[in-house]
C-alpha cells in the first residue's frame, strides 16, 4: 500500500506511526493507573471527535438519536422501579398503619385481620428476621471463606474450576427445594442436634430450651447457610483471585508459609471487597421467603433461644399469612414488605458502596 | 504438600537442614489420620462418650487430627508450620462440608421426586383431586412457569439489554453512576418485596380498570411482572459485564469507517457480546423460573388449567410445591417431590447450558 508518488505524506504517516503507539501507551497507563481511585464507571471508549467539516449535520429524529433516547430511557427504568416500589408500598401500607391499634414498631404480635380491633406489630417479625439471618452469616461465613480460598489459592486450577461450577449448581437450585429438603429432611437430625446440644451445651442461653424441638431458628438458619453459602464464596473467590501477584510472591519471597502469605498479603488486601461480599449474603438472607416458610415453626416469641419450636421473619410472614389476609391484613403485610425493603435496601447500598470504593473489586459474580 | 514434594532433597543432609527446616513426611500425616480416626471411634463409639453417634465420632476424628497435627508438627516442624499445616486443613475440610447439603439435596431430591414421576403427572392437572386423592398432576403448572418465565424475559431482554447500553456506550457523569449504582443495589431486592410491589402498583390499582367488574383480580401476566423487576437487574449487570469486554479496537475500526455509533453498536459490538449475554440472560431465566414468593402473591395459584396469562389465577411449578408440601397426607408431599424435581432439572438444564455457552465467547474473561 505504499504509495511512492506521495513522499511527503508517507513520512507524514510514518511520523504519525511513530508517535501515536507512544502516545497509546502513555494513555493506557495513567489509565490503569487511576482506574482504582477515580470513578471510572460508564466511559466506554471515546468517540473520535472528527473535524465535521464535511460530515452530514445532525439530525434531531435520526435513528442515532432514537436509540440514544431508548436506551437511556431503559436504564432509568431501575431508577424508576426503585422510586415506584417505595411508593406504592407506602401507599398501601399507610391505611393499615392507620386502622392499627397497637403500635407498629414496637407491639409483638400481629393480628391485622380482626375485624373489629386490628392489632400488629413488626417488632418480633424483625427481630426474627435479623437473628436467623445473623445465625445463617456465622454459620456461613467461615465455610464460604474457606471454599474460596480453597478454589482460588489452593486447589489444582481445573479442580477449581469443575468445583465452583459445583458451587454455583448449589446457587441454581430454587429456594422452595431447600425449603422442602429442610423441613421434610433435615428436620430430623436437627431434632437430634438440638437435644445433644441442649444436654451437652444447655448452659449457653442459645441452647437453652428443652423441647419441643425441630422447626426452630437452627433449622431455618442451616438451610438459610446453605442458601447464602454460593453467593459469599463466589464473590470472595473473585476477590481473592483480584490479589495481585507481586504482593503474594512477595509474601512468599520473606519466606512466609502459605498461610501466612494469605494473612499477609491476600486477605488484607482483599478485606473491603470481603466485608461487601458478607453484607450481600447478609442482604440476601434477610429477604429469603419461602425455604423460611417452610421450615420455621412460626409465632411472637421473642428470645435468645434457637433450637425450640418456633421463629418467623418478615418474608416468611408474608408468604404464610397472605392467604387468609383481609384488606387491613394484606395492607399490614406490605406495611411490613415495606419494612424489609428499607432494611435490604440500606444493607445493599452499604456493600455497594464499599465495593464502589474499591473499584477493582467488581467481579462478574453478582 | 506439594510445594513439600517438589523441593528436591538434598544429598547432603547436614546442609539441608540447615538451609530449611524440617518438614513431616506424607507417612506421618497418614499415620495421624488413621490414629485420630481409631481414637474417635474409641471415644465416641465404643465408649459413649457424649451419646456418640456416626457423625460425632466424624467429626471429633476431624478434631482429633487437627490437634494432634498441629502438636506433632510443631514439635518437628515449628510453630509457623504447624499454623500453616492447620489452615490448609481447615480450607480443604470446608469444602467438604459445603459439599454435604449438596449431596443430600440431590439424593433426597432423585429418592422422594421418584415415586410419582410417572405420565400422570405430567398429564393432569389438579382439577377435582383433593389432597386425599392419589394421581393428579403439575401439566398446569408447567404450563404456567412457561408462561410467566416466558412472557418475563420478552419484556427483561430488551430493556436490560438497552439499559447496559447506556450505562457502556452512552452513559456519562452523574446519571449514569447513579444508574450503575442501583443496578447493582436493585439485584439485592428479595423476591417477596417484588410481589409486594406487582400486588400494590397492578393488582390492586390497575388491574380494577382492566377488568369489566371492577375487582382486583391475579394473573400469570402480574407474575411475570414481578419476575421482570428480579431478572432486570441481573441481566443488566451481565450484558454490562460483557459488553466491556468487546474490544475498544472495534468500535474504533466501525467508527474509522464512519458508521453511526447506533450501527456500531448494534452491528459490531452486540453479536461479539452475544454469548456472553445470552449466558447472563439464561441464568437469570432460571432463577425466575424457580421463584416462589412473588408468583404466590400475584398469580395466586390454581388446581385448574388457566393457560390465559393475562385473566385469572395461574399456578406455576413453585406455588404448587409450596401448596402440596402443606397437604399432610400421603398423597401431597410426594407430589411436591416430583414438582421439585421437575423444577430443579428445568433449572439446572438451563444453567448448564448457558455455562457451556459462555466457553464458546471469544472474548477472554480476565
Amino acid at each position: 500500500m505504499s504509495q511512492p508518488s506521495f513522499p511527503g505524506s508517507a513520512e507524514a504517516a510514518s511520523a504519525a506511526s511513530a508517535d501515536s503507539p507512544n502516545d497509546l501507551t502513555v494513555q493506557d497507563d495513567t489509565r490503569a493507573v487511576d482506574i482504582p481511585r477515580h470513578r471510572s464507571g460508564g466511559r466506554g471508549p471515546v468517540a473520535p471527535m472528527g473535524g465535521g467539516g464535511a460530515l452530514p449535520p445532525k439530525r434531531r429524529f435520526g435513528a442515532e438519536s432514537v436509540f440514544r433516547w431508548f436506551t437511556t430511557g431503559a436504564g432509568t427504568i431501575v431508577l424508576v422501579i426503585i422510586v415506584a416500589i417505595a411508593i406504592f408500598l407506602i401507599v398501601k401500607a399507610v391505611p393499615a398503619i392507620k386502622a392499627d391499634k397497637a403500635n407498629f414498631l414496637t407491639h409483638f404480635e400481629w393480628f391485622p385481620n380482626d375485624p373489629t380491633d386490628p392489632k400488629f406489630g413488626i417488632a418480633s417479625l424483625a427481630f426474627g428476621t435479623v437473628f436467623s439471618s445473623a445465625i445463617a452469616l456465622v454459620l456461613a461465613v467461615p465455610v464460604a471463606l474457606g471454599i474460596a480460598l480453597c478454589l482460588s489459592h489452593y486447589a489444582h486450577k481445573r479442580l477449581a474450576n469443575g468445583l465452583g461450577f459445583l458451587i454455583d449448581l448449589l446457587a441454581a437450585v430454587p429456594s422452595i427445594v431447600f425449603g422442602l429438603w429442610g423441613r421434610d429432611y433435615l428436620v430430623d437430625p436437627v431434632r437430634q442436634l438440638s437435644g445433644w446440644l441442649h444436654k451437652y451445651f444447655g448452659w449457653i442461653p442459645l441452647f437453652g430450651s428443652d423441647g419441643p424441638y425441630g422447626k426452630s431458628i437452627l433449622l431455618g438458619s442451616l438451610v438459610l447457610a446453605i442458601m447464602v453459602l454460593p453467593i459469599v464464596t463466589s464473590l470472595s473467590r473473585e476477590v481473592f483471585r483480584q490479589t495481585p501477584g507481586m504482593n503474594e510472591e512477595a509474601a512468599l519471597a520473606l519466606g512466609a508459609t502459605k498461610w501466612e502469605m494469605i494473612r499477609m498479603a491476600v486477605i488484607p488486601y482483599g478485606r473491603p471487597g470481603l466485608i461487601a461480599s458478607v453484607m450481600l449474603g447478609l442482604g440476601r438472607a434477610l429477604g429469603e421467603t419461602i425455604a423460611l416458610a417452610l421450615t420455621l415453626g412460626g409465632g411472637w416469641a421473642v428470645g435468645s433461644d434457637i433450637i425450640h419450636d418456633g421463629g418467623n421473619s418478615i418474608a416468611a410472614n408474608i408468604a404464610n399469612g397472605f392467604g387468609e389476609a383481609n384488606d387491613i391484613g394484606r395492607g399490614a403485610l406490605i406495611a411490613s414488605g415495606l419494612v424489609l425493603f428499607a432494611i435490604t435496601l440500606i444493607v445493599n447500598m452499604i456493600a455497594r458502596a464499599i465495593v464502589y470504593r474499591r473499584r477493582e473489586f467488581i467481579g462478574s459474580a453478582v | 504438600m506439594t510445594s513439600m514434594t517438589t523441593i528436591p532433597t538434598s544429598s547432603s543432609a547436614p546442609l539441608t537442614n540447615a538451609l530449611r527446616s524440617r518438614r513431616l513426611p506424607v507417612w506421618a500425616l497418614v499415620a495421624i489420620g488413621v490414629a485420630a480416626a481409631v481414637l474417635a471411634v474409641l471415644l465416641f463409639k465404643v465408649a459413649g462418650l457424649m451419646d456418640g453417634g456416626w457423625v460425632l465420632t466424624l467429626v471429633g476424628a476431624v478434631l482429633i487430627f487437627l490437634i494432634g497435627l498441629s502438636v506433632i508438627s510443631s514439635v518437628v516442624e515449628g510453630r509457623r508450620a504447624a499454623r500453616n499445616r492447620v489452615a490448609t486443613s481447615l480450607i480443604y475440610s470446608a469444602f467438604v462440608l459445603a459439599l454435604v447439603p449438596l449431596v443430600s439435596v440431590v439424593i433426597t431430591l432423585l429418592n422422594k421426586g421418584r415415586t410419582r414421576l410417572d405420565g400422570t403427572f405430567f398429564n393432569n392437572s389438579m382439577r377435582n383431586i383433593t389432597a386425599f386423592d392419589s394421581g393428579g398432576g403439575a401439566y398446569h403448572a408447567i404450563v404456567g412457569t412457561l408462561e410467566q418465565a416466558g412472557i418475563a424475559t420478552l419484556i427483561t431482554v430488551p430493556l436490560g439489554v438497552a439499559g447496559a447500553i447506556y450505562i457502556v456506550e452512552y452513559g456519562r457523569g452523574r446519571l449514569a453512576n447513579t444508574i450503575r449504582f442501583f443496578v447493582d443495589v436493585m439485584t439485592g431486592i428479595p423476591s417477596i418485596v417484588a410481589g409486594l410491589f406487582i400486588l400494590a402498583f397492578w393488582v390492586l390499582i390497575v388491574s380494577p380498570h382492566l377488568s369489566s367488574t371492577h375487582q382486583p383480580f391475579n394473573s400469570g401476566f402480574a407474575a411475570a411482572l414481578a419476575l421482570f423487576v428480579l431478572m432486570l437487574p441481573t441481566v443488566t449487570r451481565s450484558t454490562e459485564e460483557m459488553l466491556r469486554l468487546v474490544p475498544a479496537s472495534l468500535r474504533e475500526g466501525s467508527f474509522a469507517l464512519g458508521i453511526a455509533k447506533w450501527k456500531t453498536i448494534m452491528r459490531i459490538v452486540i453479536p461479539t457480546a452475544l454469548p456472553g449475554i445470552v449466558t447472563g440472560i439464561m441464568l437469570a431465566v432460571a432463577r425466575a423460573a424457580g421463584e416462589t414468593a412473588p408468583v404466590l402473591l400475584v398469580a395466586g395459584g390454581t388446581p385448574n388449567r388457566n393457560f390465559n396469562p393475562f385473566e385469572g389465577n395461574q399456578e406455576s411449578l413453585s406455588v404448587y410445591i409450596y401448596d402440596q408440601a402443606a397437604a399432610a397426607t400421603k398423597y401431597g408431599p410426594p407430589r411436591a417431590w416430583t414438582a421439585a424435581l421437575t423444577l430443579v432439572a428445568l433449572v439446572l438444564l438451563l444453567t448448564v447450558v448457558a455455562k457451556l455457552l459462555s466457553r464458546r465467547t471469544k472474548l477472554n474473561q480476565k
